[in-house]
């Protein structure tokens, strides 16, 4: 069942992060490919030929892109173990309409965060804040958002704190300040092996941003 | 059964008519409250979908379930006679990957094709026109994208399949031709064509002076912008 498992992905990346944790959740062994975004490989261009983007999970040379179709995916082929979404299809839709709703909030308004000045990176920083407040309210007492194991939404969610920091340092605000029970939560996650090992270092992050500012011209 | 279902809907959302559209595949009978989403959303709404305040929302018993692509996951996990999404986890994970692609790039680029000012109008439909081609190569030669019937990424693909279709209509544009997508716009054709789908869908001659309506305040909105 295990085949060939590879997953073409780039570091800083916090939807590779996502199959990188249900792969270690899981326990199931593959190897990672390094990408160079400004110089694509043949086979990511070949396995993603519609949008070229990472992550790509190879699964016996068969791909399967995008973050969230890769984890339900891992989460469907290797069911036994560690299970990430619900059975109960109430549950489900529930974990899947938060996981709709980080995908369409967080990264868009992180990226506005360190890209931009002034009024728009303020509201930016303003909104971001309610939707992890939002958040917040959903985790309520329960010690993930999956409830006493790590679930969907808490795999599609922890790797934007990998990129907290640099949000911090650009936006010049404190998140845990705001949301205390939110970074309470990324703590507890921070404590398992399968999130801290796919999660790279918060400030190679920050320099990879600054790199990134410099190349956009903002700075 | 004994069950209770509802859908919030409004009758000239693509959204909308998706949820609709699943009820009626797998035989669901349900009450459907249109909104006026327009002007006054119900409190009833607001109370079950407080995050987006949207429609479609699916009322289950009691319990809401929205976003238009997790009420299709929902009612297929549910009801789970007359599939609509294949079994094979792989199958699966290419079916989710158009779907994904005609909500988020398709579907949203040809409805700004229509609108947008005409300076920006050619690079808009020539990125439009590339998302057709390649959600035509989905078809690979199929009847419809589920197979030999209509599955998941059928449902999802009436947004562009018969919405957009009427849209180009008033808008003067052509598309989604014969000529320039010879399989896509037949499928269009088998799709809006079967019975099920055919008796659900609102209808043209309402639809066309909504949609008017709406690309006129779109284009006012950003004119002001």
């Amino acid at each position: 069942m295990a085949g060939e498992l590879v997953l073409l992905d780039f570091w800083p990346s916090p939807f590779g992060m996502r199959s990188r944790i249900a792969l270690a959740e899981k326990g199931i062994p593959y190897e990672y490919r390094e990408e160079d975004l400004r110089n694509k490989s043949d086979l990511l261009l070949q396995m993603n030929p519609v949008h070229k983007k990472i992550p790509v999970l190879i699964h016996n040379g068969k791909p399967v892109c995008e973050s969230v179709i890769q984890v339900q995916y891992i989460d469907e082929v290797w069911h036994d173990k560690a299970p990430l979404i619900p059975s109960d299809p109430y549950q489900r839709a529930v974990a899947r309409f938060w996981v709709d709703f980080i995908d369409k909030k967080i990264y868009e308004l992180g990226s506005k965060i360190w890209k931009t000045k002034g009024e728009e990176q303020a509201n930016a920083k303003k909104e971001f804040i309610e939707c992890l407040k939002l958040l917040e309210g959903e985790l309520g007492d329960k010690t993930y958002f999956g409830g006493e194991s790590l679930g969907y939404v808490d795999v599609a969610l922890v790797p934007f704190y990998s990129w907290f920091y640099a949000y911090e340092k650009c936006g010049d605000f404190s998140i845990e300040a705001e949301c205390p029970k939110m970074i309470a939560w990324v703590k507890r996650c921070m404590q398992k092996e399968s999130v801290a090992k796919s999660l790279p270092d918060q400030e190679k992050v920050y320099e990879f941003i600054l790199q990134l500012k410099k190349v956009f011209g903002s700075e | 059964m004994g069950e209770e279902v509802k859908v919030f809907g409004y009758w000239a959302s693509p959204y909308s008519y998706r949820a609709e559209l699943a009820l009626k595949l797998k035989g669901v009978s349900y009450e459907y409250i249109n909104e006026d989403i327009f002007g006054n959303k119900s409190d009833l709404l607001l109370k079950y979908n407080p995050v987006h305040k949207k429609v479609p929302v699916l009322l289950h018993n009691g319990k809401p379930i929205v976003e238009s692509l997790v009420i299709l996951e929902y009612i297929e996990e549910t009801w789970k006679h007359n599939p609509y999404l294949p079994q094979d986890p792989y199958d699966k994970s290419t079916a989710r990957f158009w779907i994904k692609f005609i909500d988020e790039k398709c579907f949203p680029t040809l409805w700004l094709a229509a609108w947008s000012a005409e300076n920006e109008r050619e690079k808009v439909t020539n990125e439009a026109c590339e998302y057709l081609k390649t959600l035509e190569s989905a078809l690979n030669g199929k009847k419809f994208f589920g197979g030999e019937t209509i599955g998941m990424v059928d449902i999802v693909a009436s947004s562009v399949g018969y919405f957009i279709r009427v849209t180009q209509e008033i808008m003067g544009q052509n598309l989604l031709s014969a000529d320039k997508f010879p399989q896509l716009f037949q499928w269009s054709e088998d799709f809006a064509n079967c019975s099920i789908v055919k008796e659900s869908l609102p209808p043209r001659d309402k639809l066309l002076p909504f949609v008017k309506g709406l690309i006129a305040k779109y284009q006012q909105d950003n004119a002001k912008a």
